[in-house]
């Protein structure tokens, strides 16, 4: 198990927004969190890497209590990206290096930027390296800080709607990589998402959270009509076009 | 992550990365470099003409009374005032805009200036340390520099730190340290000026005299401390530089890279507020190079505080010998306020990057 969450329970000073989350997550696994705007999505993965204190719970990483780790240290075991981007005024190349921040003592060495732009090249975007953040469209950014939590070499990624501003193709390829990248490197990765279908078809374990509390978790079998329509009042179908299956409002 | 890669494509980036950093090495070097040529220009440069060669033999402890005075006793530690308080200075806002994400931060945006003003109000009109006494050079003069000196600090230093301590007991973001900045600088203001409304015009004359910045009113000592200060904080802000990259990209982000926020904030805002105490209560206020000395380099150089944070010290130091130099020299012998000067040749070249826009590569 590498993440592993017990009885976490999260409030705003005039909201509670999380209670009594509990769920794993394996070697392997790519998690799909799925609910309404303002269910809690952000709020739970902020939680996972300490960017929120949980009120109760505890969340363990490889049997670790995060509570007890310095962020340094969870900073090397977890990668994050966040909904909402703030553009720097930095290079492409240097916002990837940057994740490297967690091991960099003085200065990067060699295998930093190695790694970095191994990062950079997984994403497609060594051609950006010394591009501008803030004259990068916002796929494009979102792409590149994609690329700075892989440079982080987490055990765990949590990508906070990764795939919200990218075009069908880079959807569909953000969403390959990191299930790719989480199975040759034995990570886990837990995604938020909006799009039904990107999730089941490149996640392998899904969360369905409404108001504040986990409706159902599980695999494949747990994305039923029944289960979404409660969940995003809305009627849904689910139909297999070659294979691939769909989720279809009706 | 096991990706293949070919070697060509990574060749040829990686020489690109380089070249890029080179780049802004070059300009450090260059300005490293304008440093000393100003430095030589002022050493030369004053109302006690001496030649170059006199110059150099007093440097060399080989000239004559007079001029070995004039060279170690008056244009050497105001030389060094010079480097020491524009690199502080320019440090200290750079790191300051990037604490509170603002590009209007500088030195004293917690309210440091009016604090050591109405400090040395208080030191000047209540404690009477000021009086007139005619030089040829100033009208005024401040006969206990020291109480002077030492009522700024305090009262800066407490303005420092009442607003550290509500941000640490409210946890105040980057906005509201600002607006408490602009509060506490406007209840000093105030308060100098009730100060002033009941003092004599000589008094009041010499607490205004006192704020016009000049880097004349330091000997050795002074500047030994300010240059210890200087030198201590820009290394702990180099320290701190991948922390500042990090906060550059947003709190929660730098939070999931590992940095203590909170922390990284208040030791910043702390080194950068006692920097521009100790400034400003040995010289006076002298405000633009913290603001403009940074923004000049990150147009120049970009956001990437490993070399934006020696860019800045160095800009800071050549913006304020230069000023120095030719507040000295314009109507010589009288000696124009450095701080006006600053901001006379800072604001136009600031002026004009802001219309030519970044610098690209
Ligand atoms: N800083 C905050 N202070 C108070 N309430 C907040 C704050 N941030 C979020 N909330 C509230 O907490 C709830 C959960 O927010 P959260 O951002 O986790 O939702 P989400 O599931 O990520 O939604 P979305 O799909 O729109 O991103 C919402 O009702 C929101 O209004
Ligand atoms: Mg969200």
């Amino acid at each position: 198990m590498i993440l592993s969450v017990k009885g976490l329970a999260f409030q705003y000073p005039s909201r509670e927004v999380l209670q009594d989350i509990n769920f794993t997550v394996a070697k392997g696994d790519f998690l799909a969190i799925l609910g309404v705007n303002g269910a809690g999505k952000s709020t739970l993965l902020k939680c996972l890497n300490k960017v929120l204190s949980p009120h109760a719970g505890t969340v363990f990483i490889r049997e670790e209590d995060t509570g007890k780790l310095s962020r340094r240290e969870l900073a090397k075991r977890i990668g994050y990206v966040a909904q909402r981007q703030e553009g720097a005024f930095a290079t492409v190349f240097d916002a990837v290096l940057l994740g490297r921040k967690p091991y960099i003592q003085w200065e990067a060495s060699q295998k930093d930027l190695e790694i970095t732009r191994k990062a950079l090249k997984s994403l497609d975007l060594e051609g950006y390296a010394l591009r501008y953040l803030n004259e990068l469209s916002g796929g494009e950014q979102q792409k590149v800080v994609i690329a700075r939590a892989l440079a982080q070499e987490p055990e765990l990624l949590l990508l906070d709607e990764p795939t919200s501003s990218l075009d069908l193709k880079n959807q569909l390829e953000v969403a390959k990589i990191v299930r790719n990248v989480v199975q040759d490197n034995q990570m886990c990765a837990v995604v938020t998402m909006h799009d039904l279908n990107l999730a089941i078809r490149y996640a392998n374990k899904f969360l369905l959270l409404k108001n504040g509390v986990i409706f159902a978790a599980g695999g494949l079998e747990v994305m039923t009509p029944e289960n979404i329509e409660s969940v995003y009042a809305v009627s849904v179908k689910i139909k297999e076009i070659e294979d691939i299956p769909v989720v279809v409002p009706v | 992550m096991k990706h293949k890669q070919t070697d060509a494509g990574n060749l040829q980036e990686k020489d690109s990365y380089h070249q890029y950093t080179h780049k802004k090495k070059v300009v450090i070097l260059v300005l490293a470099f304008l440093i000393v040529l100003l430095a030589i220009a002022a050493v030369n440069a004053g109302s006690f003409n001496l030649n170059p060669l006199q110059v150099i033999q007093s440097l060399l402890g080989k000239g004559s009374d007079a001029s070995s005075v004039v060279i170690w006793q008056i244009r050497m530690p105001r030389i060094l005032a010079a480097i020491t308080a524009g690199a502080g200075l320019a440090v200290a806002g750079c790191v300051m805009q990037n604490n509170l994400r603002n590009p209007l931060a500088a030195p004293d945006t917690l309210g440091v200036s009016h604090a050591a003003a109405f400090g040395a109000n208080i030191a000047i009109i209540v404690l009477g340390a000021g009086s007139i006494s005619s030089t040829s050079t100033d009208a005024v003069t401040i006969n206990n520099p020291y109480l002077v000196t030492l009522c700024a600090f305090a009262c800066s230093m407490a303005a420092t730190l009442v607003i550290l301590l509500l941000a640490r007991i409210r946890g105040f973001s980057p906005e509201a340290m600002i607006l408490a900045g602009v509060a506490l600088n406007s209840l000093f203001m105030a308060g100098t000026i009730l100060i002033q409304y009941f003092a004599s015009d000589v008094q009041v004359a010499a607490a205004v005299f006192w704020t016009f910045g000049d880097l004349g009113r330091v000997a050795w000592r002074e500047v030994l401390i300010l240059a210890c200060l200087v030198i201590f904080a820009f290394i702990y802000f180099l320290f701190k530089r991948w922390d500042y990259n990090a906060l550059d990209s947003g709190e929660e982000t730098a939070k999931s890279l590992g940095v203590n926020v909170k922390r990284v904030r208040q030791g910043g805002m702390f080194v950068s507020a006692l920097i521009a105490s100790v400034a400003v209560s040995f010289l006076g206020i002298i405000g633009f190079v913290g603001l403009i000395a940074p923004q000049i380099m990150r147009r120049i150089i970009g956001g990437d505080h490993r070399y934006l944070i020696p860019a800045s010290a160095l800009m800071g130091s050549v913006l304020m010998l230069f000023s120095d130099t030719i507040a000295r020299t314009m109507v010589a012998p009288v000696v124009l306020p450095v701080g006006a000067i600053t901001s006379f040749f800072g604001a136009p070249l600031f002026l004009y990057l802001l219309v030519r826009g970044y610098q690209r590569r």
